[in-house]
């Protein structure tokens, strides 16, 4: 393999390594605010994708009937959740929050779509379309399971995972979509040309991490998720809903998946069940990061991408193979620190 | 007690199924298949209900007993009973190297540790002319026994029943055993277990290679009743799909995995079945209506359906284990041996120089330390002066940065604290570590581990029940002799705090120690319980076990001990007479404080 | 200020608790002694909605039924829990700012303020603002513990067992403080198997014994009781 093919392809290791270092960001959140290992993450980049193909082609994305589903759903069980105590004002959130927001969200869908707007507002309405999804799947499958183990929240989302999978299936058929790029042009660095696309996906993946940090350290609704994910009764003991960080937790999940959707549309064609692989992989950088440092997961899923990318030149059917076997003495390196620090 | 056979009228019921007139072929088949994938959920019952390693490899499993049978059977024309034991070993020893190199790997990065290992074996499987690609190998032929040939669904029903039967047998009686009782530990109680000799990565693997081959032998029977086998079955989303299953049945019960293995294909039958001529709906659409249920399901009985199920006999069943235990006790039997305390004086614990850094903080500063044979010395000191870290060094938990420990004429500097245990050291710890789903007496049994030796595969054959008897025996007289015999069957977990620290000390003396290291026994007793244990603690040091104990307590302290090591700051403050301790101005100062 | 009326808790498959009525006065310190095991900490724990109970639980004159932990302590209840469940990866400084979770819109001004307070308190944590919670010591994590459930102003602050695992000095240190807290105007329900300590704070006593209150009464006609010297306060130091 000569140098500048070499460069090309941790280009392109780069450039999906990003998008699996969002992935695992939004993973690590997930998890340590609410112990569920979001298997249904990669779903969302799916919607991401092919809301946004649906939009191009002009037509009306399917996955607004399903969010104003989901919001009827979550209203529901929101009301039984809290139908012994709620207060008048708790109410009238939660009909925001679940009936009006999807209604409007779905009206602007429906005028929006045929008049084919223009890239921005396009991107914008998917990613509307698609983020409140994960504060609904939370409200309805996650809730209830509040105290449940690790193992069982799991398997919960695996059933997410199968649930939201089969609607893709119905909504986007079997047919996979690219869209167009946002990014066009490119740029001559020494022997590599980087194109524009690779560019804005590295440029958004650190923007969006550092926004993620930024929101962590300083506010104070991040310190509670933290807080939430050190000690979830010590939270409720200061007042934090842990219910309500639940909600922000998957909500930013939902955000970030489709967002990568957004991003990788116009790089690879996406079919319907093609989160799941994708996820994954943002979810073995997470773990290979022990699912609490966040630069650590970052980094992984830099080297997972550059290692599958120089995988795929070099052993195309072996691809997955060289990649997730080369991760096991990661993972052993890891867990034997891991080990020695938990004994202190 | 009718209740007892019910497992037996189950089965029997079972049997007749088949006979039954206007059964279709296709329903035998249908409960093939639930036998074939409840053998493999009960292997992740054991290793990832009881066990906590959380495996999402079961299917690769599956195939490498598929793939050995089909190869065997097809390429070289072996009998399908001899690739059998074949293919078992060959699983078990896939297993045996694969979980060396991955069970290593702590809490989550053994679940991916396993997706790896699934996903690569499906790449391969897929592309290399050895396993035939993805096309895979077909032709194989169909099991026979006695000249009877398993090729219908029927026939075959029998054999699996049967399969599954047996799995279930063995595996109640493993975890019914001195093993049952380390696999239970693995979970939540590792660090206890391993103070009691117990090793946590033998039994881990033992747990790994025991799951893979139940998984093998399903596979072996899907060969032979597909007679053709190619990657996709073996791949990561049925290892998902297995795991669903035990979770489902609940899977922390070995009867769930049936149960588990029964719903789940059922449901997605039916549901193939019946949307379409509900909605119309084609294609994949049975998954969103599965995902639903799934969740639903977990939301009404998050602990599984099994014990959902058994609820109504949840109160036959105690009775029942009660009854088991009795049983065993009053066994005719010898009692376990017990080792022979070194004389009364001699030097049986030595450390010098110790130290522990962790970091920048020097937890423990060059500290020596000396019990003799039968002694009864109490270590205190305020909150962060190295007490406890100190219990850890000696116990082999932590390693020293520097410095000898030398316990019963034994170097045990760094040892590992399941080899230290072997030489007659037994602890309490601060915060009770009783193993949880325990009950109480297994949990003071767990202590006599090194006094036994009954492996596996004496607990799979239940071959163990003479000595299983002497170590209930064991535990039981031990309760008696802390005062708890009465709480034998309870959960241990049920107890109040103090009243576990009581079971440790119990779980302790069943090891048969000759030195005893308690972290804070009388914290949170009141005053006749505290004097109650100061006179056990008494006999047993007339009896010659040596005691260290860490208290805050100090008319215990004062009342009980014959010698007191103040600590402070990680070095030692001071070390004299409970009296000499008591007027020491420096001690007043760090510790006890003016009004003491 | 707390009323409980025949509170039954079922825990671990057993009654841990029930028939219990107390009060706890507004201004005032009250106490449950009991041997570990006895519920005292079931009963703390059901109070503050941790674990599900039935019977009347009214605290300012209104009902807690069904509210959850959260909504409990918007109410003006605190708990200081036995095992302290402090944010261990985070500063004590924000271990604090978190205690202040639910009065947020009251400004950077009202907050800073009781941080001052808090180390008003508890000087040595002023020392270690910046100091991850987990290194502290036991006697600095219950200071922590205290300090975080008081930056939440409750009106009632509940301490499960504040000296458990302490050594002799700072058990003294830390009633010293529960005591001033009274002054503050803050009620106190305090559960401790210390019983000789608490009763010399208390004004209120209540013994609990198997889940249900033998005996209760001014700590100082509990101070001399029999019963409670025998089997409390040890023969030794009657």
């Amino acid at each position: 393999m000569d140098p500048s093919i070499f460069l090309i392809l941790v280009q392109d290791g780069l450039t999906s390594g990003a998008i699996y270092a969002l992935l695992a960001l939004s993973l690590v959140l997930v998890f340590t605010v609410t112990r569920v290992i979001f298997i249904p993450q990669g779903e969302f980049v799916a919607f991401g994708a092919l809301t946004m193909a649906t939009l191009e082609a002009g037509e009306f994305p399917r996955t607004a009937i399903m969010l104003l589903g989901l919001g009827i759903a979550a209203a529901i069980a929101g009301y039984l959740a809290e139908r012994r105590v709620i207060t008048k004002r708790r109410l009238a959130w939660l009909i925001a929050e679940t009936l009006l927001l999807p209604a409007v969200i779905f009206v602007l869908a429906l005028w929006l779509a045929p008049r084919k707007p223009g890239l921005l507002p396009e991107m914008l309405l998917a990613l509307a379309i698609v983020t409140p999804m994960g504060p609904y799947i939370h409200r309805i499958a996650f809730r209830p399971l509040a105290e449940a183990s690790t193992l069982v929240l799991l398997i919960a989302a695996v059933g997410v995972h199968l649930t939201l999978t089969g609607f893709g299936l119905v909504f986007f058929g079997a047919e996979g979509s690219r869209t167009t790029s946002f990014a066009s042009g490119s740029l001559a660095l020494g022997p590599v040309m980087v194109t524009g696309q690779s560019l804005f996906v590295l440029g958004a993946s650190i923007a969006l991490a550092f926004m993620l940090y930024l929101v962590f350290e300083l506010s104070l609704i991040g310190k509670a998720l933290k807080g939430t994910a050190v000690n979830r009764l010590g939270a409720r003991l200061v007042g934090i809903e842990p219910s309500l960080c639940g909600r922000i937790a998957f909500g930013v999940a939902a955000f970030i998946g489709a967002l990568s959707g957004l991003l990788i549309g116009p790089i690879t064609t996406v079919y319907y069940d093609s989160g799941f692989l994708i996820g994954l992989k943002g979810f073995v950088a997470a773990i290979v990061a022990g699912l609490v440092s966040y630069p650590a997961a970052a980094a992984a899923a830099l080297a997972i991408g550059i290692m599958e990318s120089l995988a795929s030149f070099s052993a195309s059917a072996f691809k997955e193979v060289i990649v997730f076997t080369a991760i096991i003495p990661v993972l052993l390196w890891r867990s034997l620190v891991h080990t020695r620090l938990g004994e202190e | 007690m009718p209740r007892r056979f019910a497992p037996v009228i189950g089965f029997l019921v079972a049997l007749g199924v088949p006979l039954l007139p206007g059964v279709p072929p296709f329903w035998i088949t249908l409960l093939d298949y639930i036998g074939l994938y409840a053998i493999v959920a009960i292997g992740l019952v054991v290793l990832t209900g009881i066990g906590g390693m959380t495996s999402f490899g079961q299917a690769m499993f599956v195939g490498f007993g598929a793939y050995t049978t089909a190869i065997l059977t097809t390429r070289y024309g072996l009998s399908p009973w001899l690739a059998l034991p074949v293919a078992i070993i060959v699983t078990a020893v896939a297993a045996l190297i694969i979980g060396a190199v991955t069970l290593n790997l702590s809490g989550h990065y053994l679940p991916v540790g396993t997706i790896a290992w699934n996903i690569s074996f499906y790449y391969v499987a897929g592309n290399l002319d050895f396993f035939r690609r993805y096309d895979g190998i077909s032709g194989i032929l169909p099991l026979s026994m006695f000249g009877v040939s398993f090729l219908d669904s029927a026939r075959l029903y029998y054999l699996i029943l049967v399969v599954v039967a047996l799995a279930m047998i063995a595996t109640e009686n493993l975890l019914d055993s001195r093993i049952g009782r380390a696999i239970r530990a693995l979970n939540a109680g590792a660090v206890a277990a391993e103070a009691f000799g117990v090793d946590i990565f033998r039994v881990r693997i033992f747990v790994f290679v025991y799951a893979a081959v139940l998984a093998a032998i399903s596979g072996f029977l899907y060969a032979h009743m597909q007679r053709a086998v190619n990657p996709s079955p073996f791949n990561i989303e049925a290892s998902i799909e297995y795991l669903l299953m035990a979770v489902v049945g609940g899977a922390s019960h070995v009867p769930g995995a049936l149960l588990g293995a029964g719903i789940v294909t059922l449901i997605k039958n039916e549901l193939q079945d019946v949307l379409p001529k509900l909605f119309g709906l084609e294609g994949n659409s049975e998954i969103i209506v599965f995902g639903v249920i799934l969740v639903l399901m977990l939301q009404v009985a998050p602990e599984g359906l099994w014990p959902l199920v058994s609820a109504p006999f949840r109160r036959a069943l105690a009775k029942q284990r009660f009854s088991g235990t009795a049983k065993l006790v009053a066994q005719k039997s010898e009692m376990l041996s017990r080792r022979e305390p070194p004389p009364r004086g001699d030097k049986l614990l030595e450390a010098i120089g110790l130290r522990k850094r962790f970091g920048g903080l020097v937890a423990v500063n060059d500290v020596d330390l000396d019990i003799r044979s039968g002694e009864i010395v109490a270590l205190i000191g305020p909150n962060g002066a190295g007490k406890t870290t100190l219990f850890n060094i000696i116990t082999g938990v932590d390693r020293p940065s520097a410095g000898h420990v030398r316990f019963n004429a034994h170097d045990i500097t760094s040892m590992p604290a399941r080899l230290v245990a072997r030489l007659g050291l037994a602890r309490s710890f601060q915060h009770a570590r009783l193993i949880p789903g325990m009950s109480v007496i297994d949990n003071v049994a767990i202590g006599s581990h090194l006094r036994a030796d009954a492996g596996p595969f004496r607990a799979l054959l239940r071959l163990d029940r003479q000595e299983e008897g002497r170590l209930k025996r064991e535990a039981l007289a031990e309760l008696e002799r802390v005062g708890l015999a009465g709480e034998a069957e309870r959960p241990a977990l049920s107890l109040a705090l103090g009243r576990q620290r009581i079971v440790e000390i119990a779980r302790a003396l069943s090891s048969d120690p000759v030195l005893l290291l308690l972290d804070e026994p009388a914290a949170g007793l009141r005053h006749q319980e505290k004097a109650a244990l100061a006179a056990l603690l008494r006999k047993l040091s007339e009896e010659g076990v040596a005691i260290l104990l860490v208290e805050h307590d100090i008319d215990f302290v004062m009342g009980l001990c014959e010698r007191v090591i103040v600590m402070n700051f990680g070095s030692k403050l001071a070390e004299g007479t409970p009296a000499a301790i008591a007027r020491d101005p420096a001690v007043i100062e760090a510790y006890l404080g003016l009004g003491a | 200020m707390l009323e409980l009326r025949d509170l039954a808790v079922a825990y671990g498959g057993v009654l841990a608790v029930r028939g219990v009525s107390l009060r706890v006065e507004a201004g005032s310190i009250a106490t449950v002694i009991g041997a570990n095991g006895a519920g005292k900490s079931t009963l703390l724990n059901a109070i503050m909605g941790i674990l599900p109970s039935r019977g009347h639980i009214v605290f300012s004159a209104s009902s807690l039924e069904g509210l959850p932990v959260e909504a409990r302590v918007a109410a003006g209840l605190g708990l200081v829990p036995e095992k302290r469940e402090l944010f261990s990866s985070m500063s004590v400084e924000d271990n604090l700012r978190l205690g202040a979770f639910l009065r947020r819109k009251e400004g950077r001004g009202a907050i800073a303020a009781s941080l001052d307070e808090v180390f008003g308190l508890f000087p040595r944590l002023r020392e270690r603002r910046r100091q991850l919670a987990g290194t502290l010591s036991g006697g600095e994590r219950q200071m922590l513990a205290m300090g975080r459930a008081l930056m939440g102003r409750p009106k009632l602050l509940m301490l499960d067992e504040p000296s458990l695992g302490l050594a002799p000095l700072i058990v003294r240190d830390i009633f010293e403080i529960i005591a001033s807290m009274k002054r503050a105007h803050v009620a106190i329900l305090l559960v401790e198997q210390n019983a000789r300590a608490a009763l010399q704070i208390a004004d209120l006593g209540y013994v609990m014994e198997n889940g249900t209150i033998v005996l209760e009464g001014s700590c100082e006609a509990l101070r001399s009781d029999p019963r409670v010297v025998e089997t409390y306060l040890g023969i030794a130091h009657a």
